[in-house]
């Protein structure tokens, strides 16, 4: 493969419009006839509805209906939304209706949908509804939740245990009893949420005469949403079109199916005209899946030189209400364990437990920042036991690229034994570590300290299972007027999807980036499709757009040598133009090319010739493609007020080939600044109630400008032997291991008070409060 | 519910429309005036994503009513490159990766905007620290920071214009 558009640092397709606002989110569309919809939602945690009296609220002007979950069409009244990942480790495989039937379990939980003229019309609606509820007592702590004998997250359920799961290979008991030195260690990391800038927003509007509904939708994946919807709604796949216009984020929360993306669809249906709904932020911290939420109590064993010899414990999940994606997020927790290290044993039982929350499904890094979080905190404990430098306690056990591919021992959640199939973790620890001043830290600690600074630097490394089938799928096509239409079931929050299928597609057929015209997100596009998420477009996209572009390259050349009357060896594809590398260089446009290939009518298409110039490919991964990294961060820390500052932060990053440096680039730093957020200032909280306490920005804190540095970004490229690209998933690996690096930073700035952390976020009042505790503050006023 | 009329000079172009006393500045221009490239993110004032000039100075379109700005000259994101000429900024907005879904970006765009028109040569700090009213979920703020820098230096003069890419 040439070098013109793949690799390349392209600025970005997607860019002029966004910029000069004109980009087209779902808000956007306006049609006529638009109706505006408003939800009522449980202010309760946990209660049984008796009843609703919606009279003041119908009478109001503008109002136009009024729907719970009786006004709702079959099967959508009573059938539960659809489980999306069964497991048969999963023993209440439990998921909410479109609207509440006779329990809310958890806050924000939609009881009602009101449709009026304006949406500041239905919000005063809503307000005028009566929701009568018998309150119930609310799980909120999943500790106490697993224990039996509490009150149950469901009036009538036994258990709060959802499921319960081992992962494991070796025998860790033998392992641990051998043992030089076992740690232990409990740490916890509570929720945070997606957050992105744009809510989710549903518009959906039924055509009567050709009795299409079609659905505008900010989700990840529209295709697997419109299946859901047909079998909420009944009716067929084909009668129902799915378009996720540009939108504004996605991180993970916009993969699910929502109980708004079914209602407001039956909505449109029965009152005949178009309806939407707009997400507010209040909403979004209330109703938007969350993640992380996990307590872990791990050990690790290792000999007298640091080698690890096994490493085992039990992790509690916190799950919410339902369980929509099932149990994928602590399964991939617990199977990322082990890492990018040799660990001979390993024994996790995972305990997923329901509360009066809501639910907690992936959200960018999907599990695995908690797994890095625990592992890279045992292994910077054996350093600190053992006094070797943490580096070095990581290079006595990491994977060695000769050990490629590695299987690790576990099954991972694609149903495929956990094989990494390329990597070279030394090096990508060692690019980063020089890139970071690792080697001269401790003199500018020293200096720092002398000036009454403290900072301190730290380090994790991960592996990522990114790539994840079942498939992605694009058609190529050549248009009469020369452009090169491409399809995809792939979607775009922002990851430079089109510019990236873009490069793929011009570097196989040999046309400009410009002539491609791109369709992302629209059912109507292809007729498979599954989305984002798991890091997996550039792999699943990707290879599907180079095979067939491929496919087109050589119906190109076939019909371009029968048009020129040469060899096909002969031509050549260049800019949009087929030309013959002989005689006085013939040539023809790829738009008379797709008028050829439409043949002429009643005459038969020469041999070996089919209909158009055009090939759609489904890539089907085998496995997972298993990207790698390095994460070095310096933080200085506010002693005083517990403010840390992250001075610097430095990134290897192995993420396979590299399609557009600009693009994976812009990948990491962004996953670096959720990292951030997670590891300092992100915390979703709740009450004793499982009331919800912090939902506006100005109680969860985002990170700001000030808040995330510009990254220094090394690439370790090793080429995926799996896929026709060579590529891995770039889009969750900055978020990874960067609370686990920050975490080891802050306990490194404040080793002259040898404090210990274990948890994330770690706010400003934790650090003070440990440094309280630590004495620190006598010493300092004492100094 | 009370209606009040009010007139408003968008873009530099005059609207004269009666609207509902609570519907906000934001609403009426996104819904009204059809000016969708102003975006609400937040609502309550912190995500800044609807952030416009109002009288040359930034302002939340979303904590203002529409009738607060009678009388006033609103500038939009539209209304940076008026003629489908990307501005300055917006084209540094392209060379340096500063956005990736677009939704923050309008408010970006008029923060800077207005950043750039009152110190001509910020520093790094001064960038970030104008940008503390925006929140961008998707970049990191690296290719934001570098854009601003950038076209201040375009701006200044001091480095050619590259070409398009």
């Amino acid at each position: 493969m040439g070098a013109k558009h793949f690799g390349a640092r392209v600025t970005r397709l997607e860019d002029p419009a966004l910029l000069a606002g004109r980009g087209r989110f779902v808000d956007d569309v306006k049609l006529p006839g638009l109706l505006h919809a408003c939800f009522v939602r449980s202010p309760h945690a946990h209660a049984k509805l008796r009843g609703c009296d919606a009279r003041a609220a119908l009478i109001m002007p503008g109002v136009h209906a009024v729907m719970t979950a009786d006004d709702l069409p079959e099967p959508m009244r009573d059938t539960p939304l659809p489980l999306l990942l069964p497991n048969p480790a999963l023993n209440v495989p439990r998921t909410q209706t479109a609207l509440a039937r006779g329990e809310v379990c958890y806050v924000g939980q939609a009881v009602a949908v009101v449709v009026a003229d304006t949406r500041y019309i239905a919000e005063d609606a809503a307000a005028a509804l009566v929701v009568h509820y018998e309150v119930l007592p609310a799980v909120a702590d999943c500790r106490a939740a697993a224990e039996d004998g509490g009150p149950g997250a469901h009036s009538d359920l036994t258990t709060n245990v959802a499921s319960t799961f081992s992962l494991a290979y070796g025998d860790t008991d033998a392992a641990f009893a051998d043992a030089a030195h076992v740690f232990r260690e409990e740490l916890w990391q509570h929720r945070g949420g997606g957050m992105a800038i744009e809510t989710r927003a549903v518009l959906a509007h039924h055509e009567p005469v050709s009795d299409l509904l079609t659905v505008w939708s900010g989700t990840q994946t529209p295709h697997i949403g419109r299946r859901m919807l047909a079998d909420l709604i009944g009716r067929d796949l084909q009668s129902i079109r799915v378009i996720a216009p540009d939108v504004g984020g996605g991180f993970g929360p916009k993969a699910i199916f929502y109980p708004e993306e079914a209602v407001i669809p039956a909505a449109a249906l029965k009152l005949g005209r178009p309806v939407k709904w707009i997400e507010d932020r209040r909403e979004h911290f209330l109703c938007a899946t969350q993640e992380r939420d996990q307590y872990w109590d791990v050990a690790i064993a290792v000999d007298g030189e640091a080698k690890i010899l096994g490493v085992r414990g039990r992790m509690l999940h916190d799950t919410g209400a339902y369980v929509p994606w099932g149990i994928v997020m602590p399964y991939i927790a617990a199977s990322t364990v082990p890492g990018p290290y040799v660990v001979p044993s390993y024994r996790l039982e995972t305990v997923v437990v329901l509360t009066n929350k809501v639910p907690t499904t992936p959200v960018r890094g999907a599990g695995r920042p908690q797994a890095v979080f625990a592992m890279e905190r045992l292994i910077d404990r054996v350093a600190r036991e053992l006094k070797i430098d943490r580096t070095e306690v990581r290079r006595r056990n990491l994977i060695q690229p000769e050990q490629m591919p590695y299987e690790v021992g576990l099954m991972f959640r694609d149903g495929k034994p956990l094989v990494y199939d390329s990597g070279d973790y030394p090096r990508g620890q060692d690019k980063a570590l020089a890139l970071a001043g690792y080697d001269d830290f401790r003199e500018r600690q020293e200096a720092a300290l002398e000036q009454g600074r403290f900072i301190g630097i730290g380090l994790a490394n991960y592996v990522e299972g990114t790539g994840l089938g079942p498939f992605e799928g694009v058609t190529v096509r050549v248009l009469p007027s020369g452009k090169v239409a491409v399809a995809t079931g792939a979607t775009s929050q922002g990851q430079g999807t089109r510019t990236t299928l873009s490069q793929i597609v011009a570097e196989e057929v040999g046309c400009r980036l410009d002539d491609v015209v791109m369709t992302v997100g629209d059912t109507a596009a292809i007729s498979q499709g599954i989305g984002a998420f798991a890091s997996r477009q550039a792999v699943n996209a990707g290879s599907s757009a180079h095979v067939a572009g491929q496919a087109v390259r050589q119906q190109l050349i076939a019909l371009a040598a029968r048009a020129l009357g040469v060899q096909e060896t002969d031509i050549d594809l260049e800019d949009g133009v087929a030309t013959a590398q002989r005689g006085n260089k013939p040539s023809i446009a790829f738009g008379d090319l797709a008028r050829l290939a439409q043949g002429i009518p009643g005459v038969s298409l020469p041999a070996g010739q089919s209909a158009g110039i055009e090939h759609t490919a489904y890539y089907t991964p085998t496995q997972a493609a298993y990207c790698s990294g390095t994460h070095v961060a310096e933080v200085q820390v506010d002693a005083m007020t517990g403010g840390v500052k992250v001075l610097r932060y430095t990134v290897a990053h192995d993420s396979g080939r590299v399609i557009n440096p600009l693009i994976v680039d812009g990948q990491v730093q962004g996953g670096v600044a959720h990292g951030i957020g997670n590891a300092l200032l992100e915390w979703m909280q709740y009450d004793a109630n499982a009331q919800p306490l912090t939902t506006s920005f100005a109680d969860y804190m985002l990170p700001m400008a000030t808040d995330v540095p510009t990254c220094a970004i090394a690439h370790v490229e090793t080429v995926n032997p799996l896929n026709p690209l060579g590529v891995k998933g770039a889009g969750e690996g900055g978020t990874i291991p960067a609370p686990a690096a920050i975490v080891a930073a802050v306990e490194d700035a404040l080793s002259p008070f040898g404090v210990r952390f274990a948890e994330m976020p770690l706010t400003p009042e934790r650090i003070v409060a440990t440094l309280r505790a630590a004495g620190a503050y006598d010493r300092l006023f004492a100094g | 519910m009370g209606k009040q009329a009010t007139r408003v000079m968008v873009n530099g172009k005059s609207y004269a429309r009666v609207v509902d006393a609570r519907l906000t500045l934001a609403d009426f221009l996104r819904h009204e005036l059809n000016l969708t490239g102003t975006h609400l993110g937040c609502e309550h004032g912190v995500c800044g994503a609807c952030t416009v000039l109002v009288d040359g100075r930034t302002a939340r379109s979303c904590l203002m009513f529409a009738v607060q700005a009678n009388g006033c000259a609103v500038t939009t994101v539209e209304g940076l490159a008026p003629d489908g000429q990307l501005s300055v900024l917006q084209q540094a907005f392209i060379d340096n990766h500063g956005l990736q879904c677009g939704f923050c970006t309008p408010g970006m765009l008029m923060t800077l905007t207005e950043l750039l028109g009152d110190t001509p040569e910020p520093s790094e700090q001064d960038v970030r620290e104008a940008l503390t009213g925006n929140l961008c979920r998707c970049t990191g703020y690296a290719g934001i920071v570098a854009a601003a820098l950038d076209a201040a230096q375009r701006l200044r003069g001091t480095v050619a214009k590259p070409g398009s890419p």
